[in-house]
């Protein structure tokens, strides 16, 4: 199909490595940030046609991944309530909360829907005024707009039994905690080509500038990604840092200004925990004053509480930072699998465990 | 989660005060909400992720790109003449 079979040539992407093995004279330690982008290289074998000296980690970037447990202690709460109905993204219904996922819950008889557009919602919420919606709401700065659009959407259409539980994440807090870190090792990044979309590379200058490091806004086909490496080497081995655009059929440097408008009219900037991380300041989206209301924590009538991640083993954390591979961890396919995550990178098919698991880097 | 797949705008009408529009992914047809890039236009392409269009692609800079790898290509020849 055209945008996309063209950018998944495996004779060209063979002869982007190829210029890349020709260009890498000295060790490079490159991270990507999203799990979609680990996804793609897992799956089109970059990494393994990749020259032993350029190394790729993997990031946090995978939001089902990273939104903490009582997060989803609180979507089940809710969704037990006979007076509630929760929706969410499909992705989000086998992620485990401390006891159970959405998905064991409804088993249970909990009321919880997936969703594939959260504008579907509205009609829904409109047309049953006796029940409380709650949109469970989550993701990057991709989904930020769409979250913050069924949220204007509601209020112009004066709904009063919709409600949101909202857990967004922020990509660049996260980056510049990662080379905060004495011991980060990351030289170059590659950075997530839909949240660039939106957002678009102003806030990326100035980390780049502060950390000295190249950042390269890519998209998700192979083709791009080997493009996107080969960018990041080439500034690397010329020493130069900045931010450039690998992606430029979709990103544009001031991003999508319209989608911003939307996100800055619903939400303001916040701290937020990562389900494995811990809590970034200033990296997430929360409501502002005027849409608090919406808020569906306020329909609890039990407080849940903040659980730890503390799975004996799980080096989770070292993942998410790029500073460990999944397979360096020794739970890895043998206690820890897809079915049995026990950290967040397994709960998501796009975190880099589960990613590493699925392509079956466990055999070599 | 932030898969964004490109489709192409075959319709577009007003719903409930908002742009949508009728994408077409490689045969199969999905209502998209247009509301984040108000110029698509019938025949554009689009960047949809959960049901939104985030960005109009850009057809010069995906030909630019490409042309860089044009030697490489098996599948361009024809591709490229858009
Ligand atoms: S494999 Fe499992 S236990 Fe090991 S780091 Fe990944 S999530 Fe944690």
């Amino acid at each position: 199909m055209k945008y996309l079979s063209e950018f998944r040539d495996p004779t060209a992407v063979e002869k982007v490595i190829e210029k890349i093995k020709d260009i890498s004279r000295k060790e490079y330690t490159i991270m990507e940030i999203c799990g979609s982008q680990t996804h793609s290289i897992l799956n089109s074998g970059i990494d393994a046609l990749l020259p032993e000296n350029v190394v790729l980690v993997h990031g946090p970037g995978c939001p089902v991944c990273v939104t903490p447990k009582e997060m989803i202690d609180t979507a089940i709460e809710l969704a037990k309530m006979k007076e509630n109905i929760l929706f969410t993204y499909g992705d989000m219904l086998r992620v485990p909360g401390s006891k159970e996922s959405l998905f064991q819950a409804r088993g249970g008889g909990a009321n919880i829907k997936m969703v594939y557009s959260p504008f579907d919602i509205l009609d829904f919420a409109k047309n049953n005024p006796d029940k409380n919606v709650i949109f469970f709401g989550i993701g990057f700065e991709t989904t930020t707009p769409a979250n913050a659009m069924t949220i204007l959407k509601a209020r112009e259409m004066n709904l009063k039994n919709f409600y949101v539980l909202i857990a967004q994440f922020r990509v660049p807090p996260a980056i510049s905690a990662i080379l905060n870190d004495p011991f980060n090792k990351v030289q170059g990044f590659l950075a997530p080509g839909h949240v660039c979309t939106v957002m678009g590379t102003e806030e990326y200058i100035p980390i780049a500038e502060k950390y000295k490091v190249p950042i390269v806004v890519t998209g998700f086909e192979p083709l791009d990604l080997a493009e996107g490496i080969y960018m990041v080497i080439e500034s690397l081995s010329n020493g130069e840092h900045g931010v450039k655009i690998q992606y430029k059929r979709s990103v544009r440097p001031e991003g999508n200004l319209k989608a911003k408008e939307i996100i800055n009219k619903v939400f303001k900037i916040g701290n937020q925990k990562w389900r494995g991380i811990g809590e970034i300041p200033e990296s997430g989206w929360v409501l502002k004053e005027e849409f608090e209301d919406m808020d569906a924590r306020k329909l609890l009538n039990k407080k849940i509480e903040e659980i730890e991640e503390t799975k004996e083993g799980c080096i989770a954390a070292l993942i998410l930072q790029g500073k460990k591979k999944p397979n360096d961890c020794e739970l890895f396919a043998k206690t820890c699998t897809p079915l049995n995550p026990l950290g967040a990178p397994m709960v998501s098919s796009e975190g880099a465990c589960a990613a590493y698991y699925k392509y079956k880097k466990y055999e070599n | 989660m932030c898969l964004g797949i490109p489709g192409k705008i075959i319709e577009i009408y007003e719903k409930n005060n908002s742009k949508f529009g009728k994408v077409d992914f490689s045969g199969i047809k999905r209502e998209v909400c247009l509301d984040l890039t108000p110029d698509a236009k019938v025949g554009d392409y689009v960047i949809v992720h959960v049901g939104f269009s985030i960005s109009i692609l850009d057809e010069k800079e995906a030909i630019e790109t490409l042309k860089t790898y044009k030697e490489y290509m098996d599948s361009l020849e024809d591709e490229i003449s858009l």
